[in-house]
């Protein structure tokens, strides 16, 4: 049996999920609000019970846990994460010759939304009203291929993997070309597509493809494809209690109510009897709530400072990165009105 | 203000109503949204002499947001603003700190167990 909280740390730290409602669902520990707590903003307190767990972590995925914070500032850093991190993209496409069977629109687009392997750290933003673009803001992508029959083919065949070649255009066949001192500046930095296999147009003899492409850096908040997410999201980690012992057949029917290895059942002198195991695993789908028998025997909560991060990045910049980055980007737009204070105070 | 060109776009304005002391105070902040505006307001509330702390969004096609705070006492309205702002990014560098040792704390245990 688990002990239950009093009811005031209940509504302070807890999201109930009930069977029609979710309850306790905003922030309510601001000062004044509860008699005898004192909830006025203390960096000390902040630090001492704010942590961080990396669960896991690759070149392209991470998980990781935030315990401590308010979900206002987590949610900041979710949607900088989307829509306001900076990476490269291709902006200007300069179309000499398309013969290909996609307009020339369709194509622009696409080449739009490859990701481009740019450490955007590197560069500027684009000056407004600048065509030509510098070396400093400009990467410059070339894409020049033909499709030609191919005369070593068997005569019958008729699979056009054979017949023709360079009949699949891929990313990987854009090259890069360096501008003006590009060269010895981002000279170990290979700069193209982070993937060499999406598939951009597929051509037969005697169509070509002769384009130059301009990359600028940008945000999410103006195009989608200068997001450097696949997605970030983030989830409240899930808590599960057990009001009452529930054994027998009813605990097998609670077992299987939960994601697999939220509840576990133990051996008990002959009696089988339900668990929690781990809650973290569960994706609080309430099924438990259905059941009339099963409803009463277990709260279903939320912790709400502890929020379990999940970062894809599309492969630009490594996840870690692009949540330090992130982070940098709330301090700049916090800078932003200080320093905006600061001159209108001095005038 | 002296000194300010016409093309200059505002970053911040203040909006105070005649007669109203310096407690009162709606700052327009532009090309802003949610992202700083739930989390500022989330910081100057938690400010012992603030009254009342809100944000809206004017119109979703504008980019700027109404942000209005009401002190206790003679405080001016200027000062859990900034205090705000200071505090939120107090809370941004420890959390870039914690994470970026975490994270490399987490590296080194990787390579221990290869």
């Amino acid at each position: 049996m688990a002990a239950t909280m009093s009811n005031v740390d209940e509504i302070r730290n807890r999201v109930i999920l009930g069977e029609f409602n979710v309850k306790n669902v905003h922030t309510t520990d601001y000062p004044g609000n509860y008699p005898g707590y004192d909830d006025t903003w203390s960096l000390q307190k902040f630090q001492k019970n704010f942590r961080i767990d990396v669960v896991q972590m690759d070149e392209t995925c991470m998980e990781f846990d935030m315990v401590g914070i308010d979900a206002s500032i987590a949610n900041a850093f979710r949607r900088i994460l989307l829509a306001e991190v900076p990476t490269m993209a291709v902006e200007k496409v300069f179309i000499y010759n398309n013969t290909s069977i996609i307009q020339d629109e369709v194509l622009a687009q696409r080449l739009g939304l490859i990701p481009i392997k740019a450490d955007p750290r590197l560069f500027e933003y684009r000056n407004a009203g600048d065509e030509e673009g510098t070396e400093i803001d400009t990467i410059q992508l070339q894409l020049k291929i033909k499709c030609t029959r191919n005369h070593q083919a068997t005569k019958d065949s008729a699979d056009p993997q054979e017949l023709y070649l360079n009949h699949m255009v891929y990313s990987k066949d854009m090259t890069w070309v360096p501008i003006g001192n590009q060269a010895d500046v981002l000279a170990d930095a290979n700069i193209g597509p982070v993937h060499g296999d999406i598939l951009l147009a597929k051509l037969r003899p005697g169509q070509e493809l002769d384009i130059v492409m301009h990359c600028v850096k940008g945000i999410g908040q103006d195009h989608a494809k200068f997001s450097p997410v696949a997605t970030a999201s983030y989830r409240l980690l899930p808590e599960i209690t057990l009001m009452k012992t529930v054994e027998g057949e009813k605990a097998e029917r609670l077992k299987r109510c939960f994601s697999p290895g939220v509840i576990e059942l133990e051996n008990h002198g002959g009696k089988v009897v339900a668990k929690v195991m781990n809650s973290r695993l569960d994706t609080c789908s309430r099924e438990v709530l259905r059941h009339d028998d099963l409803k009463n025997a277990v709260k279903l909560a939320r912790v709400r400072d502890h929020f379990i991060f999940s970062v894809e990045s599309t492969g630009i910049l490594p996840p870690d990165v692009l949540v330090s980055e992130a982070i940098k980007v709330l301090m700049a737009k916090c800078q932003r009105f200080l320093s905006e204070l600061d001159s209108s105070e001095m005038e | 203000m002296a000194g300010v060109d016409g093309e200059k776009k505002p970053v911040l304005e203040m909006v105070q109503a005649d007669g109203a002391d310096e407690g009162c105070v709606t700052f327009v902040l532009h090309e802003e949204d949610h992202t700083l505006g739930n989390s500022l307001r989330y910081m100057v509330m938690k400010n012992l002499d603030v009254d009342f702390c809100g944000y809206s969004i004017t119109h979703p096609s504008e980019s700027k947001i109404n942000f209005r705070i009401q002190t206790r006492g003679a405080v001016p309205a200027v000062e859990p603003l900034r205090r705000g702002l200071t505090e939120l990014t107090d809370l941004c560098q420890h959390v870039l700190n914690t994470f970026e040792k975490r994270v490399s704390e987490f590296r080194s245990q990787c390579e221990e167990a290869e």
